[in-house]
């Protein structure tokens, strides 16, 4: 055919094809939706510390293992509480004369997904440690230890934050550890992380393929259905260790704690729920029941775990217990 | 003792065609539960690919049988040969021989017990076969993708056991020859001694009726047969048993200009330097998931140095081999010279100059941004896409001067993807809709678009000249090949999204992608089946030849890879596979057992006839073993462990537990990519060897050089 034998024809069909397609699936989409969608009434844009953070997270190139997205299947419930919506994306334009647009939605999940880790991890020293070595504080994560963020100062000057890392993960370095500035940046980015709500009751998106609840046998033993073990794994265990020991210098122990044995769970549940501030020597709980949603019964669980693993005999709670004093928690902060 | 022998061959046969049907029957009992009734189809689909496979594990169960059977018998009756049968049918010169000799001598025979146990052992095998195949199908799976992959895995392993048994098979034979051979030796000495001979008269009687003959001549003359037409070529004069075929040599190509020859070196030297280089850094970044400590430079962090791996291998190996074999193929087709060896120079520098700078500036912490292949920041990418667009050019103006009048389909598919790079690279770059969610629908088009508009199509235009080439036949068909270069520029296009399946990007969009990824069943199939019917009736061709292997994987690879990529489009599958290392694994086995093994393919076909030296053929098999059982070690455990990896957010396991159950998958890449990294470095002493290596002394042509110097001085 004449056609295929004229090379100017044959290659101007080929791109024509190929630029009506690229029109229709890539530019007129994303001008569509650069276009009819903005930021939500709730959100806030970037502060220039939390920026300067976003600028490291890239250059570090942390997408490349955490993905900034909860898609709206069951399984992603862990990672928010909806699934990530175009909106949610809206605000994000150019980086800077020489990067393009980081919504740093990521393709894989080497490590968590880091949509909500502002309201899952908001510890300032949880972070510090985590990131100077991540295995100071999560024994099996393979997560690179990013030590260039810091400073080994011999004495350092007032108001410079030290961070207490475990004599093994210092290689050998002699001084104290002090954050970086760039640090705290990157730090800042991500307590800044968190999904905002859906304006005026417009209902969230809802998940799909849902675990198919298995009907409950009996309604008593709900409780002690729940794997406490897990649940501890996911909400607690990156601070206070799966021994329950803690990291010296920065968590407490639940191990042979007070608060934990207390007959009375009153305090535990407050610490749980609202988080807790008053020692020195150890660095903020954050409320880590709010935050996560925990429901009561998982809490049980959870605290059922703490106060009878690692030699602790503390006594058992039930559900109904804990769901009265959660309402009582409640009432004063009205 | 022959018929016992034969009652257990048949029995054997009923076992296979019983534990068959079997396997058959129990999968379609257990299929009313795995699927549900609208999945039957798909069911009948696994049975067809499956049925041939029974088939030929029937078949070549018992062509090995029957062969053992025979060697086995052979064994047992070598001792008392059966003389008569022999006697009764000797020819006239036997029978006067036979009446010519009377001496009288002992001998003995060797027994081979080792044989018997090898034979044992490959019986026994043939009956191991049956048995795994169930194995595939009682997969607690019930995903129609899953198991789709899992037929897929099962094939590029079953080609190469193919390979395996095909070659026993040939060594069998060569067995057999040589214990036929004994016999007759047997035959002989026992004639010899006259130990079967009693009665003489018979034999001289039948030497007389045997001695009427014509003289046999009648029709051919009496001339010695002469080659005069040139057609023998490689004649093997020695004859031994060879496991690993003798390669040939590649047949002399019309002579292409030296200066040309140059530039493509270069383009093919500088991709294998970079091919070094970048696995390096990813066999490295593959140990860190290992030992994370390894090192604490910031320099040489995963998240830095994982960029510069993708984008080394990406744009810097594949992108500048594919551009150097292009430099050879685009005029050859054309039958017309190349349109400017200057241009080509210019593409050269700057592509490599945009890998230098991206790779410093990566290294770094300077980069674009979150998009994957997308991490050169404008400046450096503007180099290698100005390196491109020469190219670009350059082909097209190639194409132009060509001197034949029709567009030879290779130039189709290659001219048309270095038009589609840039357009793509362009339009990815321009920040006129890359906010928000538009950065992500640009990131889905680009990454996809970069691999099966640039790559695959690239590639696909160079099978389309090789293969033919290397098979030294036509193409199989012309329009198979039209029909497919049209249909991948309408469904592939049309893919990227599927990157994104339940994400924020608008649904339609993805539902659009997982309907253009289901029609790339389309050119993938006619591709497939274009590329193999050319192999067909040419497969002896594949054993003595050193580049057509990695084109034979590169082929099985481009059926496996693409179908499923199509598997893991799908919802359902998105659900399990989605962010874990599958993904990685697929982007493996395609890139590297389609693209690479490619390119491999072609350097090893052209270079050796650009600079008259061949690569050391130990080292060629060498590279290829390597790089394919280290592909094999590198994908398979990420393929299982992702799926590990899936089903463990699904059930809402806490996140560390799927890094924990990561930990021997990622000690087995680690293995894979090691291999892999040898073969590269192989390759790496071929080329040296093709480009550098000291020509052994060609006896014939120093002797006409000699010749001619002396015929230059009586001369003079």
């Amino acid at each position: 055919m004449d056609f295929f034998n004229d090379h100017k024809k044959l290659f101007t069909a080929a791109v024509v094809l190929f630029s009506i397609l690229m029109i229709f699936v890539a530019i007129f989409p994303a001008i569509e939706n650069q276009t009819n969608n903005a930021s939500l009434p709730d959100s806030q844009p970037l502060t220039d510390d939390e920026m300067a953070g976003k600028l490291i997270y890239i250059s570090e190139g942390c997408v490349g293992c955490h993905s900034q997205q909860v898609r709206n299947v069951d399984m992603d419930k862990t990672w928010g509480s909806r699934p990530n919506i175009a909106a949610d994306y809206a605000g994000i334009t150019r980086t800077s004369f020489l990067q393009n647009t980081a919504t740093l939605m990521g393709t894989e999940r080497t490590g968590p997904d880091l949509t909500n880790i502002g309201v899952r991890q908001p510890s300032l020293d949880w972070h510090l440690l985590h990131l100077f070595n991540p295995r100071a504080v999560v024994q099996q994560s393979i997560m690179p230890a990013h030590p260039w963020l810091f400073d080994f100062k011999e004495k350092p000057n007032d108001g410079d934050i030290i961070v207490n890392v475990p004599a093994e993960f210092l290689q050998g370095k002699t001084g104290k550890v002090v954050a970086s500035e760039r640090v705290l940046q990157l730090v800042t980015y991500l307590q800044s992380l968190k999904q905002v709500k859906l304006p005026g009751g417009t209902p969230n998106p809802e998940f799909l393929y849902k675990k198919e609840k298995k009907a409950a046998e009996d309604g008593a033993g709900e409780a002690e259905d729940l794997d406490g073990a897990a649940l501890y794994a996911a909400n607690c265990q990156s601070c206070h260790q799966q021994n329950g020991e803690g990291l010296k210098g920065a968590f407490p122990p639940l191990k042979g704690s007070k608060i934990v044995l207390d007959e009375n769970p009153e305090i535990m549940l407050s610490i749980i729920m609202q988080g807790y501030n008053a020692r020195e020597e150890y660095g903020v709980m954050p409320a880590v029941g709010t935050n996560n949603k925990l429901i009561p019964e998982e809490i049980t669980a959870i605290m059922n775990h703490e106060r009878t693993s690692w030699g602790n005999t503390g006594r058992k709670v039930t559900t109904d217990e804990i769901k009265k004093l959660m309402e009582a928690l409640k009432k004063p902060a009205q | 003792m022959k018929k016992h022998i034969f009652n257990k061959t048949k029995w054997s046969i009923a076992a296979l065609l019983l534990l068959s049907i079997n396997s058959v029957f129990a999968q379609s009992s257990t299929s009313s539960a795995l699927f549900e009734s609208h999945d039957i189809g798909l069911f009948l689909l696994v049975l067809l690919v499956l049925l041939p496979i029974v088939g030929f594990f029937i078949y070549t169960g018992l062509s090995i049988k029957k062969k053992s059977t025979q060697l086995i018998q052979q064994k047992f009756s070598s001792q008392s040969i059966k003389a008569e049968k022999y006697l009764t049918d000797l020819d006239f010169e036997q029978v006067r021989a036979l009446l010519g000799k009377k001496n009288n001598e002992t001998h003995s025979l060797k027994s081979s017990g080792l044989l018997t146990v090898i034979l044992l052992f490959i019986s026994q095998f043939s009956f191991g076969q049956s048995d795994v195949l169930p194995a595939t199908r009682e997969s607690l799976m019930t995903q129609p993708g899953v198991l789709i992959t899992l037929v897929l895995l099962f094939i590029p392993l079953l080609v190469g056991f193919i390979l395996l048994v095909t070659k026993l098979n040939a060594m069998l034979t060569k067995m057999r020859t040589k214990n036929l051979m004994q016999e007759a030796e047997t035959l002989a000495e026992m004639l010899d001694n006259g130990e079967v001979m009693q009665d003489y008269t018979e034999l001289e009687r039948r030497e007389k009726a045997l001695s009427y003959n014509l003289n046999n001549d009648e029709l051919s003359g009496k001339e010695a047969p002469s080659d005069e037409k040139g057609l023998l070529k490689n004649v093997k004069s020695e004859h031994d048993m060879n496991f690993f075929a003798q390669k040939t040599k590649p047949m002399p190509r019309p002579k292409i200009d030296p200066n040309l020859t140059k530039l493509i070196l270069a383009f093919i030297g500088s991709a294998i330097f970079w091919l070094v280089l970048g696995t390096s850094i990813g066999e490295y970044v593959g140990i860190k998931f290992i030992a994370p400590d390894a090192d604490s430079l910031s320099w040489l962090s995963f998240g830095r140095l994982r960029p510069v791996h993708t984008n080394l291998v990406f744009w810097g190996w594949a992108s500048l081999g594919m551009l150097g074999l292009g430099y050879y193929v685009v005029p050859m087709v054309g039958n017309g010279p190349l349109a400017s060896l200057k241009m080509g120079w210019y593409s050269l520098f700057f592509i490599n100059l945009s890998h230098i700078l991206g790779t410093i500036s990566l290294m770094a912490g300077v980069n674009n941004g979150g998009g994957e292949y997308r991490e050169y920041i404008w400046p450096i990418m503007s180099l290698f896409a100005a390196g491109l667009v020469l190219s670009m050019i350059n082909y097209l103006k190639t194409v132009a001067l060509r001197k034949t009048k029709e567009i030879y389909i290779s130039n189709w598919y290659i001219t048309s993807a270095v038009i589609f790079l840039p357009i793509i690279a362009v339009v990815s770059y321009l920040p006129f809709w890359q906010n928000g969610i538009g950065e992500t629908i640009l990131q889905g088009f680009y990454m996809h678009q970069a691999v099966g508009l640039w790559f695959m199509f690239f590639c696909l235009g160079l099978l389309y000249y090789f293969l033919p080439q290397q098979l030294n036949k036509p193409i199989f068909s012309y329009s198979l090949g039209v029909l497919a270069f049209w249909t991948q520029i309408l469904f592939y296009t049309l893919i990227g999204t599927h990157h994104f399946v339940f994400s924020s990007l608008p649904w339609w969009l993805q539902t659009v992608a997982i309907v253009g990824s289901v029609g790339m069943l389309i050119p993938v199939t006619s591709g497939t089946i274009n590329f193999l019917m050319t192999f067909k009736g040419s497969w002896n061709k594949v054993s003595n030849s050193y580049s057509l292997p990695f084109f034979v994987v590169g082929v099985i690879y481009y059926f496996t890879g693409s179908f499923q990529g199509t598997a893991e489009a799908f919802r359902s599958t998105n659900l399990i596979w989605h962010f874990t290392d599958f993904t990685i694994a697929h982007s493996h086995i395609t890139m590297y057992g389609i693209i690479t093994f490619i390119i491999f393919a072609g350097i090893y076909a052209i270079v050796p006839r650009l600079t008259g030296q061949e690569p050391p053929q130990l080292m060629v098999g060498a590279h290829f073993w390597f790089a394919l059982i280290g592909l094999q070690f590198y994908t398979i455990p990420l393929m299982i462990g992702g799926t590990f990896k899936g089903l463990s957010w699904a059930e809402g396991k806490p996140f560390i537990d799927s890094v924990v159950l990561m930990a021997p998958y990622w000690l087995w890449r680690a293995i894979g990519g090691s291999m892999m990294w040898i073969s590269h470095l192989i390759l790496a002493y071929n080329f040296y060897k093709m480009m550098f290596a000291t020509k052994e002394l060609d006896v014939k042509e120093e002797a006409f050089k000699i010749l001619q110097q002396k015929v230059n001085l009586s001369q003079n």
